[in-house]
């Protein structure tokens, strides 16, 4: 009860003395993160609705693998990046190991297939209220597609919120390919790791605090954009 | 006017599921001006042959050929589903969505908007959300998102179905006026009444066959078969 009560004050006292340090590690922590989610959510959406929309032979296999591949262990997906990018892997040449990139590649690969299950899911109710409009309208497989989105928008989100919730709270794999380097590629979660390990719970507590109140602003400040609860019934 | 060249051919056509024929063979013309109303009891094929024409459903066997390439004629069609189907949009983007389809400048889906909002009697709630309107709202909303592209022909399945009196009299008078401007109208009913007031030409079909086709004024006043006769009557006929 002790740590709990030092960690919320060593979180109050880093958050409102603006500690550099805590600043810096927060920033980095939503950039790699809001860029992770960018890039699983360009892929994933369109792949996600493009699934619910089209027939092909092995679309079973290919959903149940995409269903699969949510439950990725971070720490493969970390390995994995690791010696694709370590100097004597095919992408070593680019130098991308122990960079915010890689941490950013990893959590892409982490992301994408959770972000693409939730919008298949999604787009697949929606795509059986459509169909026969949209069929009948004679609208292009793009133009489905595009409006599927539009249209599910406000789920897609919650889609992405899902992904960027893993991403945020993610620490194996970016502590492989990112290796926790102060003030290059240290994020909360790393971050929290290492406290703990030299038993310093107060501040890894107070980082923990950090991240959470983190998670919550950006998940209410997306809510709060896309009026998810407004025009929730449309 | 109608384009005399829209007008369609079934040689043949039949339609199968799981093996058993839903529809046919059919063997048809179809053309001209007006109404041509699809009768018929339940599970007769009324809406199979309204997609078949339309060409959202399959042929099992036979050849459904319109008198223009498919690619036209699918432009030149719209389709009005029993229950109508809303996008999650406004009514305005509703009305507005098949102008986007076409890609026509944005000052005449502005100008088509108003006025079809008018026609349909929605001009105040055309920023309402489209799936909170009543069932006859939403039935006028999918007739005028249908009639705003302008079709050549228009396929209704049943649009009146569960609808009151006066929401029934409200879609035939813009069924009846779009059919003045030329648009040829295919449409399905349970409503023998609306038969007799709107139909031009009649397609009666029973078990998944057209038993009987025609004028609409000799089909009610002396059909041919013992079947349209008892369904006419208001016997059940299966």
């Amino acid at each position: 009860m002790n740590d709990i009560w030092a960690g919320m004050q060593a979180a109050f006292r880093l958050i409102f003395t603006l500690d550099a340090d805590l600043v810096e590690i927060t920033l980095l922590s939503l950039r790699v993160s809001l860029s992770a989610l960018v890039v699983a959510s360009a892929i994933a959406l369109p792949f996600g609705t493009w699934l619910a929309i089209r027939r092909f032979r092995f679309r079973r296999t290919a959903i149940a693998t995409l269903n699969a591949l949510m439950g990725l262990p971070p720490v493969v997906v970390g390995l994995i990046v690791y010696l694709l990018l370590s100097r004597s892997g095919p992408f070593g040449v680019l130098g991308l190991l122990f960079t915010p990139t890689a941490m950013i590649i990893a959590q892409v690969i982490i992301i994408t297939p959770l972000i693409a299950s939730i919008t298949h899911q999604a787009m697949r109710e929606l795509w059986a209220e459509y169909h026969d409009l949209l069929i009948s309208l004679n609208t292009s497989k793009r133009q489905r597609v595009m409006t599927l989105i539009w249209d599910g928008r406000r789920t897609l989100m919650t889609a992405a919120l899902a992904g960027f919730g893993r991403a945020i709270g993610e620490v194996g794999a970016i502590m492989i390919v990112g290796g926790n380097i102060d003030h290059a590629t240290r994020v909360l979660t790393t971050a929290i790791a290492l406290e703990t390990g030299k038993g310093d719970f107060a501040l890894a507590l107070g980082l923990g605090f950090v991240l959470i109140a983190l998670a919550l602003v950006v998940n209410l400040t997306i809510h709060a954009l896309s009026r998810t609860e407004r025009e929730g019934t449309w | 006017m109608v384009d005399p060249q829209m007008s369609v051919s079934l040689a043949d056509v039949v339609v199968k599921r799981r093996g058993k024929n839903v529809l046919g063979p059919i063997n048809l013309d179809l053309g001209g001006a007006g109404f041509t109303m699809v009768i018929g009891p339940n599970g007769a094929g009324k809406t199979t042959l309204l997609k078949v024409l339309h060409g959202v459903e399959r042929v099992s066997g036979g050849t459904v050929q319109w008198t223009v390439p498919d690619d036209q004629a699918r432009q030149a069609q719209a389709y009005v589903f029993q229950s109508p189907i809303m996008l999650r949009r406004s009514v305005r983007q509703n009305l507005s969505y098949p102008l986007q389809l076409l890609a026509l400048p944005k000052s005449e889906i502005t100008r088509r908007v108003d006025q079809w909002a008018g026609n349909i009697g929605l001009q105040d709630a055309l920023d309402s959300p489209a799936p909170r309107l009543s069932g006859g709202e939403k039935q006028k909303l999918a007739l005028g998102r249908a009639l705003i592209r302008q079709p050549k022909v228009l396929f209704l399945d049943e649009p009146c179905a569960n609808l009151d009196g006066r929401s029934t009299r409200e879609i035939e008078s813009l069924l009846t006026a779009a059919a003045t401007a030329g648009t040829k109208i295919i449409m399905t009913t349970h409503d023998i009444g609306q038969a007799r007031r709107l139909a031009t030409n009649i397609l009666f079909l029973l078990g998944g066959s057209l038993h009987e086709s025609g004028p609409a004024s000799e089909f009610f006043n002396s059909p041919r078969t013992s079947e349209a006769k008892a369904f006419l009557k208001g016997d059940i006929v299966e």
